[in-house]
């Protein structure tokens, strides 16, 4: 399950969810908010999400971790809206039968998390000056192959 | 022609200066939206960085927008 959300990421409620007796392993990874992105002192960041398709494309990358890593559990939270310097913008967490798919699993789906979810993010400078963050890892995902079952391909019907 | 309605998203709603408009334009792919709106959205970038979707299901820029579609035109994107 994901959940794009204004308020703060209370982590440790979201790794309870994630309890199962099969799962041997926990993995979570966290992104916060850093105040410096190349060269420029950041005071806040700004997150713009069209909710949408950021949960219909999320859902899907979950469901693909699921096929790749099986008995996996796995939740994902991403936040709008304003943020602070330190704040979690984005946690994710799985638990599977072992360490090594947990590991993988959540890897896996961050990366995907970041390329994918039309999500923008917006930084606010100490200088006063603002700027969109031009990621150069998520526009060469839009010229990777399109992952079929994901998306639309060629002519539709009506 | 087709009667397309366009939605613009972060930097390119900010330079389109609207979240969304209809256009009426001989369009065949989400391609040729996002070309014949370039001078709304703003962006250099190939088509090819930006991602696209068609009624609120993302798509590939070869798709065909038929008449009446809405098509999101979103930037290079910057999640997590």
């Amino acid at each position: 399950m994901i959940t794009i959300t204004s308020e703060p990421i209370d982590t440790e409620s979201l790794r309870e969810l994630l309890f199962d007796p099969g799962a041997g392993g926990y993995a979570a990874f966290e992104g916060w908010v850093r105040n410096e992105n190349e060269g420029h002192e950041v005071l806040r960041l700004e997150y713009e999400v069209y909710e949408p398709l950021a949960i219909s494309e999320g859902e899907r990358i979950l469901v693909e971790a699921r096929q790749r890593y099986p008995h996996l559990k796995a939740r994902c939270v991403h936040r709008s809206g304003l943020l602070e310097i330190g704040e979690c913008a984005v946690w994710v967490g799985v638990a599977a039968p072992h360490r090594d798919e947990a590991f993988k699993a959540c890897r896996y789906i961050i990366d995907e998390l970041k390329v994918r979810l039309p999500i923008w993010k917006k930084e606010h400078y100490t200088n006063g000056d603002s700027g969109w963050v031009n990621c150069e890892r998520c526009k060469a995902h839009g010229e990777r192959d399109a992952v079929p079952h994901t998306r639309r391909v060629g002519s539709r019907g009506h | 022609m087709k009667t397309i309605t366009v939605r613009y998203f972060a930097m390119f709603r900010e330079h389109a200066g609207v979240e969304q408009e209809i256009i009426n334009a001989d369009v065949a792919t989400a391609e040729d939206v996002f070309r014949a709106t370039r001078d709304r959205h703003g962006s250099d970038e190939p088509a090819g960085h930006c991602k696209v979707a068609i009624n609120d299901e993302m798509a590939d820029w070869s798709a065909t927008v038929q008449d009446g579609d809405t098509v999101l035109l979103f930037p290079p994107v910057a999640g997590g």
